[in-house]
């Protein structure tokens, strides 16, 4: 019974939370009912995965209403996947949240605040489990808004100010959707994604198609913070609460990922897609958004921003992949979607940690913490070797797959920006180390808001980033998971080039 | 000629679609970019309305003798997409007040010129 509606039941699950947990009060209550719900719903992920690892695919009437005319959940190894990263991050998060929120966010906002969070974690899950393109730009509504509402909740004005901007821009990139999914419906007649990609091939030729694919890959590229539609998220990063910032750069931007990957692949396929500039436009975007969004990184002066600037970054390498087309490149962005979600929530969590203690995230209020905060110190060691891709870490693994792809498609070019990327990224981790280990403890830090001697963050902050750092570890020795099925996923995704 | 004129409800959607979106663009206040924000979106709807008609079409409700209805699902679509809309405008203005009352202004220029000479 609940295994045949498991589908739906990962995204209602969630959505009916949230306004159970904004009636109650504020206490522990809203919380252990939030974290139950996204444990939950991370165990029916898995069993979903689990599914559909062996190449099949699900498919869910909402309503009984046969599709393409009711709505379709559609689920194979890609979505599976990514619901899996959004439901495994909530659910490490939500943990971390009960300490971390005491502090950033005031005590009579906190039930409204796991409100908002679960219907965020709603419209994502909605995202990954829907084959419907138009309920699609409901979810990513759904999702947008409340992040929009969770990021102003920061506790610098500035947070205002950033959700502002991210809904302006977030909002433009919605309706640019919109207006692609109508075009696309005045030629096809046909919301439903698996249909469209069987009527489209034979338009392929025709000038409303190739406008409502721009509508929608602009649309989305600002969805996903591609260079240089990625003005919103620095601001957005830095000065949200750290645990919406945990929770957005691990999920949101791998979320509108996916989408593209769907909407590239699945939808118009990509004999459409090498017909067009786009993919050429993907990877010089990518490459100078790399190279400079690094640079950009390395002269930050706040580790939330630092770390947000390589977010950007990061994007660069996922959107490679499908700059590539091939089944290795595709292979690359997913096993990358993954460990990505791994490696900057553990570094975001390791922020909040000292954030938690200092009651700053600016790189010269957190000089000589190292010492104090050892494991806080360790998991940004190993979550900074992930990020950099050193081997033995998840981060080597996708590093490594999109080299690969780049040297199958003779790009040399791009095998260097990967390289040097990965140099930069030394640069910026390594600045963060100084800092945090071979700076002494200055004086005029010592004043703001430091008490003499800094503790170790409190367990319950400690064990989800550790839970992450070891992911991040294990992933980059077992591949299992993240590689095999990501080669499932690509040989639905590019059916004709096995 | 005619060709333009008888599309006439598509070159409205162009001209408030871009007339919004410059607003969005061009303006620093930030209410009046909510208000561009607005009509950018008013013209998706226009767009939306538009394609659900068909030429000769009744309104889709079964009646005797008529056997042409025009389309109802890009309506029902876009009433969807209206209520989003409302959602972003309200949630919109409501990060505007909170940054009068955190800034006491609501220019762009102003806001910026406050952060920087922290």
């Amino acid at each position: 019974m609940i295994e045949s509606h498991l589908s739906l039941l990962i995204v209602v699950f969630p959505l009916l939370t949230a306004p159970i947990v904004a009636v109650l009060p504020n206490g522990r209550l809203p919380w252990a009912i939030s974290t139950f719900v996204s444990w939950s719903v991370f165990a029916m992920a898995c069993v979903q995965l689990f599914n559909v690892s062996t190449g099949n695919v699900i498919s869910y009437e909402l309503g009984g209403w046969a599709p393409p005319w009711g709505i379709e959940y559609r689920i194979d190894a890609a979505n599976a996947l990514v619901a899996l990263i959004v439901s495994g991050i909530a659910a490490v998060t939500l943990p971390y949240a009960l300490k971390s929120i005491e502090k950033e966010i005031p005590q009579h906002q906190h039930s409204l605040f796991y409100a908002a969070f679960m219907l965020c974690f709603t419209g994502l899950l909605g995202i990954t489990q829907t084959g419907d393109i138009f309920n699609l730009f409901v979810f990513l509504e759904i999702s947008s808004l409340s992040s929009y509402a969770l990021i102003s909740l920061g506790k610098k004005r500035q947070a205002l100010t950033a959700s502002y901007q991210y809904l302006i821009m977030g909002t433009i990139g919605a309706t640019f959707f919109i207006i692609g999914v109508g075009l696309l419906y005045v030629m096809t007649g046909t919301l439903n994604m698996a249909d469209l990609a069987q009527r489209l091939p034979e338009m392929y030729e025709h000038r409303t198609i190739h406008t409502a694919f721009a509508f929608i890959m602009v649309g989305f590229a600002l969805k996903l913070a591609l260079f240089p539609l990625h003005l919103w998220l620095p601001n957005a990063y830095t000065y949200a609460p750290t645990v919406v910032t945990i929770f957005l750069a691990a999920t949101a931007t791998k979320v509108a990922v996916y989408v593209m990957l769907r909407v590239v692949f699945s939808v118009f396929g990509f004999s459409f897609i090498e017909n067009t500039p786009t993919d050429e436009l993907f990877l010089l975007l990518c490459v100078v958004g790399i190279l400079s969004m690094s640079f950009y990184a390395i002269y930050q002066r706040d580790s939330k921003r630092l770390l947000a600037y390589s977010s950007v970054a990061q994007i660069g390498y996922m959107m490679l992949g499908i700059g590539f087309g091939s089944m290795l490149g595709v292979t690359a962005t997913l096993v990358h979607l993954f460990n990505h979600a791994l490696m900057k929530g553990a570094l975001f969590m390791a922020i909040g940690a000292i954030v938690y203690q200092v009651g700053s995230s600016r790189l010269q209020h957190m000089s000589g913490l190292g010492k104090q905060m050892p494991w806080t110190f360790a998991a940004i060691m190993i979550g900074g070797m992930s990020l950099i891709g050193v081997p033995g870490t998840a981060g080597f693994i996708s590093k490594w797959y999109l080299v690969l792809a780049a040297i199958e498609q003779q790009q040399w070019l791009i095998v260097a920006v990967i390289l040097i990327g990965s140099l930069l990224a030394v640069i910026y981790v390594w600045k963060l180390i100084e800092v945090l280990y071979f700076k002494p403890a200055n004086e005029t830090a010592q004043n703001i808001s430091r008490q003499t001697s800094v503790k170790e963050a409190p367990l319950m902050l400690l064990i989800p980033m550790w839970i992450l750092v070891l992911a991040n570890v294990y992933f980059g020795f077992n591949t299992e998971l993240t590689v095999g099925t990501a080669e499932q996923a690509v040989k639905l995704l590019l059916p004709g080039m096995n | 000629m005619d060709y333009i004129i008888s599309h006439y409800n598509y070159w409205l959607v162009i001209i408030i679609m871009m007339a919004g979106f410059y607003t969005v663009i061009s303006r620093g206040n930030l209410v009046k970019k909510i208000a561009g924000l607005n009509i950018f979106q008013v013209s998706v709807f226009l767009l939306y309305i538009s394609i659900g008609n068909v030429k000769d079409g009744a309104v889709p409700i079964i009646e005797k003798g008529v056997t042409l209805y025009s389309n109802p699902l890009p309506h029902v679509l876009i009433l969807t997409a209206i209520v989003v809309g409302v959602a972003t405008t309200a949630l919109g203005l409501a990060l505007v007040i909170r940054i009068k009352e955190a800034y006491g202004t609501i220019e762009e220029d102003d806001i910026h010129n406050q952060d920087q000479s922290l």
